[in-house]
């Protein structure tokens, strides 16, 4: 009588894991699965100003392409997003390599650095507009002290905008980046580098031929999740320059918004998330498709 | 026997109170705007309050955000839910986009009762009918196409408001040697287009912009006079200073009004500017239309009216489309929000000279037929056609594309765009 009772109770007790994760699980397969097929679903209709369920092809990814307007974003999206990841490494690998000196006040300067983290693009976006516009901000202030030649007003420049994206976005991660490295730099073996101290290795060589490579994996999340915050700039752009000058330095995440929700082109604007899932598909397939590989051989 | 009487009593008092319920319908009117600030949401105040007194329940649903991209997501998720509101401020060729998608009542009742189609300017007209029926009611007409100038900065260089294009070059030319900003601009998209389409309006004619910007003619688009429009914008592009990029219009109004530039061109709301400011027309500054052949380009605001069920939502909005387009409400709003009233038979005392002006311009224009929809403000063209415009106007302004480029570049969007 009780063999039955027991069994139903163990067999719950086991399921438990799934009965709990089951409900996120099928909101997130509604919500965000079911709705990047409606997406891609839409983007082959003719919709405008409300979804339209009739299918006719991929004219609004012909359309697309053909518009100026997307080959600059997507132009400036490689721009932004290669520019944005590299120096942000470079710069939070830096930083961290050098609070790992065993200075003082670490714990203060590793806060003041990661502080930019904190704060939300669109402040990061309307500072540094300030601080580029040639007439209140760096360039006039340089230009009083003396160097009249100084020129630092990227924002109304139509070739130097996109530039301007990725100096205030580095600012605000690369403290983020820092904060990954260093934790990954305090978890390295203490035993290797005593060895090749011994051996005679200088710290720069000690630093670039052991520590940093066994930091790869760190390296690979950082990128990665700095990628991401590429790709879904949105309201830096919007706080920044506005797209502007002209359309000079907008992303597809804003050309995404102009489309379906200003332009009443509900279709084009699918069909660039699509085009925009497509690039984030090419990262993060491979680099999933690697780790989970890792994997199986442990 | 008894409870057959009660029950035939309750049932025929039931029937008759049924029957009474049409006339004694409330009017109702759930309205939705983005009327939020200063002026305006004084305007949509004295409006409310019209409403209230004639027995009316207003139901207030505002939505922040200057352009109205808010109001459009908050419209469009309850139209697609079904439960649209009454009445909603729409502009231009949206109007006839929701027509299209069946989403508009008719109002051709009381379009007929209150006079409307002699009151109206035809080019108004059509803005707020769909297939020769009324489907919303115009609130107010802005003028886009005016030249604001400080008269004492062009005194400088000895020059008054210039009347054709060739004039303004020479002035902004003689400005500019005398080290001041002939023309104060904001570089946001929607002033570029602006200033392009008082351009196509002045070096093209008036039948030019019909063509081009209204019927998106081909053979307009890729003309020699667009390549001179274009060249005339290269010269524009001169005259403003290096800091324009981003620039609000209000505070490129204000570079006017401080002497540092001499003019500016932007619709009559930079008036507002001015008399925030205390500044007095016609000795402070002086308000002029672009030169042009008596063109007048027009923005205007509608209040549309939604399919809605229930007898006192449709009393609601029968109420408030008589309130609207009545000669009262016509002048309060107006004089509220600084632009002119949609009807044409409204008195004048109370409005200012650049206002009676713009009155005046409205109903020759309108006689003459040179009244224009803006395209810049949504009211010629809009979404995906109106963005190619903007896009190309805004690419030539911001670069050094050649006249011819930007010509080639204008046909292909706009193809694209249909």
């Amino acid at each position: 009588m009780t063999r039955p009772h027991v069994k139903f109770i163990d067999r719950l007790a086991r399921l438990l894991p799934q009965i709990v994760v089951a409900p996120g699980f099928a909101a997130i397969l509604y919500f965000v699965y079911g709705f990047i097929l409606w997406t891609g679903y839409i983007s082959l209709t003719k919709s405008k100003m409300l979804p339209n369920y009739n299918l006719i092809g991929t004219r609004p990814y012909e359309r697309l392409f053909q518009m100026d307007r997307w080959s600059v974003a997507i132009e400036n999206l490689f721009i932004f997003g290669f520019l944005f990841v590299f120096v942000s490494v470079v710069v939070g690998c830096l930083l961290a390599v050098l609070l790992d000196q065993k200075i003082r006040a670490e714990g203060f300067i590793r806060t003041i650095y990661l502080y930019p983290m904190a704060i939300s693009f669109i402040i990061t976006g309307t500072a540094w507009k300030w601080i580029m516009n040639p007439s209140l901000g760096l360039e006039k202030v340089i230009r009083d002290w003396g160097w009249e030649s100084f020129r630092f007003g990227w924002t109304v420049d139509n070739n130097l905008a996109i530039y301007a994206l990725v100096m205030a976005a580095v600012w605000q991660a690369s403290g983020f980046a820092m904060a990954l490295f260093l934790s990954a730099l305090r978890s390295v073996d203490q035993d290797i580098i005593k060895a090749a101290s011994l051996d005679g290795a200088s710290p720069w060589r000690i630093y670039l031929r052991i520590i940093l490579p066994s930091m790869r994996p760190v390296f690979m999340s950082a990128m990665v999740i700095l990628s991401h915050l590429a790709i879904k700039s949105f309201d830096l752009v919007v706080a920044l320059t506005g797209g502007g000058p002209g359309y000079a330095s907008t992303l597809p995440a804003n050309f995404m918004y102009e489309m379906t929700f200003r332009r009443n082109e509900i279709a084009v604007g699918a069909a660039s998330a699509m085009v925009m899932l497509a690039t984030v598909a090419a990262i993060m397939v491979p680099y999933l498709y690697s780790e989970l590989r890792g994997k199986k051989h442990v | 026997m008894k409870t057959f009487a009660r029950a035939l009593c309750s049932a025929v008092s039931l029937v008759a109170i049924t029957a009474a319920a049409p006339a004694l319908a409330e009017p109702k009117a759930e309205v939705l705007h983005y009327w939020t600030s200063g002026g305006e949401a004084k305007a949509v105040q004295a409006l409310q309050e019209a409403f209230v007194a004639r027995g009316g329940k207003w139901v207030d649903a505002p939505v922040a955000g200057g352009g109205g991209d808010a109001q459009a997501a908050v419209l469009r998720a309850r139209v697609l839910a079904g439960d649209p509101p009454a009445a909603v401020q729409i502009k231009g060729p949206n109007i006839q986009e929701w027509a299209e998608a069946g989403a508009l009542g008719d109002l051709s009742a009381v379009a007929a009762a209150q006079d409307w189609d002699k009151v109206l300017p035809e080019a108004i007209q059509n803005i707020v009918k769909y297939e020769g029926k009324y489907v919303a009611v115009p609130v107010n007409v802005h003028r886009v196409d005016w030249i604001w100038a400080n008269p004492e900065v062009l005194a400088r260089v000895g020059a008054g408001v210039p009347t054709t294009w060739e004039e303004f070059n020479e002035t902004a030319d003689k400005l500019q040697a005398a080290g001041i900003i002939p023309l104060a601009h904001g570089g946001q998209p929607w002033q570029d287009a602006t200033v392009f389409e008082t351009v196509v309006l002045g070096i093209g004619g008036t039948d030019f912009y019909r063509k081009a910007l209204v019927e998106l003619d081909m053979d307009a688009l890729a003309s020699d006079t667009m390549v001179e429009v274009f060249d005339q914008m290269r010269k524009m592009r001169g005259y403003v200073d290096p800091d324009f990029p981003g620039r609000d219009w209000n505070l490129a109004t204000a570079m006017v009004m401080r002497g540092e530039a001499a003019m500016q061109i932007m619709g009559d709301w930079a008036k507002g500017e001015f008399a925030a400011a205390g500044k007095v027309a016609g000795v402070d500054y002086i308000c002029a239309s672009t030169p042009s052949d008596n063109g007048y380009l027009l923005n205007s605001d509608s209040f549309a009216m939604f399919n809605v069920k229930g007898d006192d939502n449709e009393a609601g909005q029968e109420l408030l489309a008589e309130l609207i387009l009545g000669t009262e409400f016509q002048e309060t709003f107006n004089l509220f929000k600084g632009s002119i009233p949609a009807r044409t038979d409204v008195a004048r005392d109370n409005f200012d000279d650049c206002a009676i002006k713009s009155m005046t311009d409205m109903v020759s224009a309108a006689e003459g037929g040179t009244l224009l929809g803006s395209m810049a403000h949504e009211i010629a063209q809009s979404g995906a056609v109106r963005g190619a415009f903007i896009d190309v106007a805004t690419a030539h302004f911001n670069s050094d594309m050649s006249s011819q480029d930007a010509v080639a570049q204008l046909v292909k969007a706009i193809e694209l765009a249909q």
